[in-house]
């Protein structure tokens, strides 16, 4: 479904030189729910950029479906952390919802269908006249997961999007996010630097190294489908998983050198 | 408070208006070159009831209004094409640097060479001093376009057009409303001095013939009209700014969520 291989992204200007991703290759399987976990300032948002095509790796591809991506792809729908930069604040809910499905060849009545369907997917239905900066950060964060879901995209990027919310409306986002995911069998792939958020969302957790960026570990999460916030996060083996993860990430912020693992069992 | 504030402020102008009255009728001023108030609010009653002076000040605000449109249509889209070609802004830079600053009241001459006294020479004029005020303002505005604003645009694959017209314009637009305020007064004062001057119809030209046939209260009167126009201006011009950026933080203030 999703591809990276090999991608590098080097940033070169004003005489410095920084590396900031240095070999990534995964795969993204359709349907799945990834969750990309790292040492903050690992270039996670430059990977996601380079995968959204809104960035252009210094080497390495990324293909979408077999094709390589060279620019933003009809297929991939992207949410910012930065919601309220995001969003225009120009417009109303309903009218951020539906600018992008303006660039599809949809009717009106279509467009309109899509945008209050989205809209009530995230609980938002009856906000849809107000304008993004009347709402509080969740709420507008939940508009931008709207805005992407009436897109249709077959992948959904999302590059730390609940990382300026707060603890409660985190934990509201995540189970909306984990359901919307069931529902409609989008392909998602979440950057976080939340490892206990990495591992409740994901079904594979994939972990990278400190800045030059590599891959350091794949993990699958075998935990049930069915997850609640009150019993999955007390459950044993998403404490041992968390701890699994969050050693790799202490690992790799140490710069111990990196094991590339996939699928590894982690000790019970 | 307002109301405090709006009586102070009459208040105020009350005194003025009293100082202007007493000061010359006590004779610490020549009466015949400073008229006191109520001479000079006589001649403005005249001038309302004389049809000239509507012609007259008909042919300012053409000159105004027109000019005004026409440097500002040009100077958004020349702001905005500036902005979106590649390397168009830094070879521009330096000409729109140089011809900025030449004041547009040194084109007179020109302007009486190619036009005489037409409406054409005023919109000359009004339109090269308002142009630059929009146009920079437009630059400004359109490099405040938030990145990640544009990013979103870009990955829901907006185009050009899509991005100018739904990310950048609506980004520009607090700045450009602010210079196509400025360049609402700029073009008021380039029309009254192009018709003082030139002589093109137009209040301006009223106060010259008020000047030279010695009505001076008629002259204090013009003045004080071409004083209320700018201050209508201003408020209209305000007013609108805060209608278009109602969505704006600058004219929503804080909002409690």
């Amino acid at each position: 479904m999703l591809e990276v291989r090999g991608l590098k992204k080097v940033y070169e200007g004003s005489g410095r030189r920084v590396e900031a991703v240095r070999d990534l290759t995964f795969t993204v399987d359709a349907g799945e729910l990834v969750c990309l976990v790292g040492p903050s300032g690992c270039g996670k948002t430059t990977l996601l950029k380079c995968m959204g095509g809104l960035m252009t790796p210094t080497s390495g591809e990324v293909l979408l479906e077999g094709r390589a991506v060279d620019g933003p792809p009809p297929g991939m729908a992207f949410v910012f952390q930065e919601y309220g930069r995001s969003l225009f604040p120009w417009m109303r809910v309903a009218q951020n919802v539906e600018l992008p499905l303006k660039q599809k060849d949809l009717s009106k009545a279509r467009r309109q269908e899509l945008v209050a369907d989205a809209l009530r997917s995230v609980g938002l239905a009856d906000a849809a006249d107000a304008y993004p900066w009347q709402l509080s950060g969740g709420m507008q964060q939940r508009v931008a997961i709207a805005r992407a879901l009436a897109y249709e995209p077959r992948v959904l990027l999302m590059d730390e999007p609940f990382a300026a919310v707060d603890a409660q409306t985190r934990a509201d986002l995540e189970d909306l996010v984990r359901g919307l995911w069931r529902e409609r069998g989008i392909t998602i792939l979440f950057v976080t630097h939340d490892i206990d958020e990495a591992v409740y969302l994901g079904e594979r957790v994939i972990v990278l190294s400190a800045s030059p960026t590599v891959v350091r570990e794949q993990l699958k999460v075998d935990l049930p489908d069915d997850r609640d916030q009150l019993h999955t996060r007390v459950a044993p083996r998403f404490a041992e998983l968390r701890t699994h993860v969050y050693e790799q990430i202490q690992a790799a912020k140490r710069g111990a050198p990196h094991l590339v693992r996939t699928d590894t069992p982690p000790p019970h | 408070m307002r109301g405090r504030n709006l009586a102070l402020g009459a208040a105020g102008l009350a005194g003025f208006l009293a100082l202007g009255e007493v000061v010359p009728r006590l004779g610490l001023v020549k009466e015949a070159y400073f008229p006191p108030t109520s001479s000079i609010a006589a001649a403005f009653a005249d001038e309302v009831a004389d049809g000239a002076f509507w012609t007259a000040l008909g042919d300012t605000l053409t000159g105004w209004a027109l000019g005004l449109a026409i440097a500002s249509c040009a100077g958004i889209v020349v702001g905005v094409v500036i902005s979106v070609v590649p390397y168009l802004r830094e070879a521009t830079a330096s000409t729109i640097e140089f011809l900025r600053p030449i004041p547009s009241v040194a084109l007179i001459p020109l302007a009486v060479l190619l036009y005489g006294t037409e409406l054409r020479s005023v919109l000359l004029l009004v339109v090269y001093a308002s142009f630059w005020q929009v146009l920079v303002q437009t630059l400004y505005g359109v490099q405040d376009v938030d990145p990640v604003a544009d990013e979103t645009a870009r990955s829901y694959g907006l185009g050009t057009w899509a991005r100018v017209r739904h990310v950048l314009w609506p980004s520009a637009l607090p700045y450009v409303m602010t210079g196509v305020r400025l360049a609402a007064a700029v073009a008021l004062i380039l029309a009254i001095t192009a018709e003082l001057v030139i002589g093109a119809p137009g209040l301006g030209a009223r106060i010259a013939v008020a000047q030279t046939s010695q009505a001076v209260p008629e002259m204090y009167a013009l003045v004080v009209v071409t004083g209320l126009l700018g201050l209508l201006i201003n408020v209209g011009a305000r007013t609108v700014e805060r209608r278009a950026l109602a969505w704006h933080q600058s004219v929503r203030g804080e909002v409690a969520v």
